[in-house]
């Protein structure tokens, strides 16, 4: 939605911690976050599952995690439909998969790097780079991808190179990590948009080596 | 039936479409099933409520004012700076630290998601999640800017870092005038969460400690 016209105000809010906005809204944010301790799914396949929702657009934040957590739950075996449709399951113990809790607080803090050996880089900080015209998953129609399509067809220039990270247009759709060198790009503001707001500015994005091609 | 292709595609259809039932349901089933541990729940939740939020980024950034050598390092290698100060874990796992200097402002949005610093920040706030931030941040920082209350000199460039991959971006604010010989401690009650957005300045001495 990067560039989307019509959007109203941005609402600011207070300093610090964030608040809940609802009482669901935390329960979502803790059930999600524990059931992907399960091992059983990439945070690419996460925001596969989310935007493959009919009616994304529709949907709130946490509307979109709920509904994506149920759909991989299924997906990945481990929650049956019938007990989707009862709202309810036959007991059973602590899964050895499962996030026990004396394990949050190291999960947590390690977090789960996405750097990986991998091909070196063929472009150079400072290079000059144009992305794909469509922004489109090339191995399965319209899959995951994560070239913005503000960002499709453009030219800019590398301003940082990241060695080889996890490709999610592959990951996302279950067909291996396949890293591929990603690198910042710099585009002027006068290159993405019709009446910037200032010449000097620019948006940068993160992008992985094959949306990209010399310019 | 109607739904049966749906049903088929996107199982969450069978669960309550009031999202407090279907997160209700989703909760008892998957702790029936032994998947999660209701305890485990609650050690995340209470992390990102009383543990891990803004005060680590505005350690980060406070130490990098008052230690000349401490700022190369972050600027350099973020994430080893900021393991010298025990600060690590998931969604930043690869942050990227951005100098705020006089003509170049920077500020971080994720139009796909909400990827966000979680080890510095916390839990992002509702409106860096909301479409009216992630569609216009990047088409009209200087208007998104004005509704957080900063206006930038004309001849301030903005650069807009629209966190596409598993880069976490820190914004190292400008330390304000004033506060020459400030302790470590002192600077930090300066340093705002959205002043490490980009969306915020850092507090001047006068408004701030």
């Amino acid at each position: 939605m990067g560039g989307r016209a019509g959007d109203g105000l941005v609402k600011p809010t207070p300093d610090g911690f964030a608040p809940y906005d609802a009482p669901w809204h935390r329960a979502a944010l803790g059930l999600t976050l524990a059931a992907g301790g399960l091992g059983a799914w990439s945070i690419d396949e996460s925001r596969a599952a989310r935007e493959r929702l009919p009616g994304y657009a529709d949907l709130s934040y946490y509307e979109k995690w709920l509904a994506a957590l149920a759909d991989l739950l299924v997906a990945k075996g481990l929650v049956g439909t019938e007990e989707l449709a009862a709202g309810s399951a036959a007991p059973a113990p602590l899964s050895p998969r499962a996030l026990a809790a004396d394990r949050v607080a190291g999960v947590l803090s390690r977090g789960t790097p996405y750097a990986r050996p991998g091909p070196a880089p063929a472009f150079a900080v400072g290079a000059r780079v144009r992305t794909r015209a469509i922004p489109g998953n090339a191995f399965v129609a319209g899959g995951h991808t994560r070239l913005p399509l503000y960002a499709a067809g453009k030219t800019g220039r590398v301003v940082l190179s990241h060695g080889a990270h996890v490709f999610p247009d592959r990951n996302g759709e279950g067909l291996g990590e396949a890293p591929e060198p990603l690198y910042t790009v710099a585009f002027r503001a006068a290159d993405l948009w019709d009446a910037p707001e200032h010449p000097g500015d620019e948006v940068t994005a993160d992008l992985w080596q094959s949306y990209l091609e010399p310019a | 039936m109607p739904h049966d292709h749906s049903d088929h595609d996107h199982p969450h259809s069978l669960l309550p479409s009031d999202p407090a039932l279907r997160v209700k349901a989703l909760e008892t089933i998957l702790t029936a099933k032994g998947l999660v541990d209701p305890a485990a729940v609650e050690a995340i939740l209470e992390t990102y409520e009383k543990k891990v939020g803004p005060h680590l980024g505005a350690a980060v950034v406070a130490r990098a004012w008052a230690d000349r050598a401490f700022r190369a390092r972050l600027l350099a290698d973020a994430n080893a700076a900021m393991a010298e100060m025990g600060i690590s874990g998931r969604q930043g796992e690869h942050v990227v630290a951005v100098e705020n200097r006089p003509g170049q402002h920077n500020m971080v949005v994720c139009t796909l998601c909400s990827c966000y610093p979680w080890p510095l920040l916390g839990i992002p706030p509702a409106w860096y999640k909301s479409d009216a931030y992630r569609a216009r941040a990047v088409r009209e920082p200087r208007k998104v800017l004005a509704e957080f209350g900063v206006t930038l000199p004309g001849d301030t460039a903005v650069r807009v870092w629209d966190s596409t991959a598993e880069v976490r971006y820190l914004v190292l604010p400008e330390r304000p005038a004033g506060t020459e010989g400030w302790s470590e401690e002192q600077l930090r009650a300066l340093v705002s969460r959205d002043s490490m957005i980009g969306t915020g300045l850092a507090r001047t001495p006068e408004a701030g400690a």
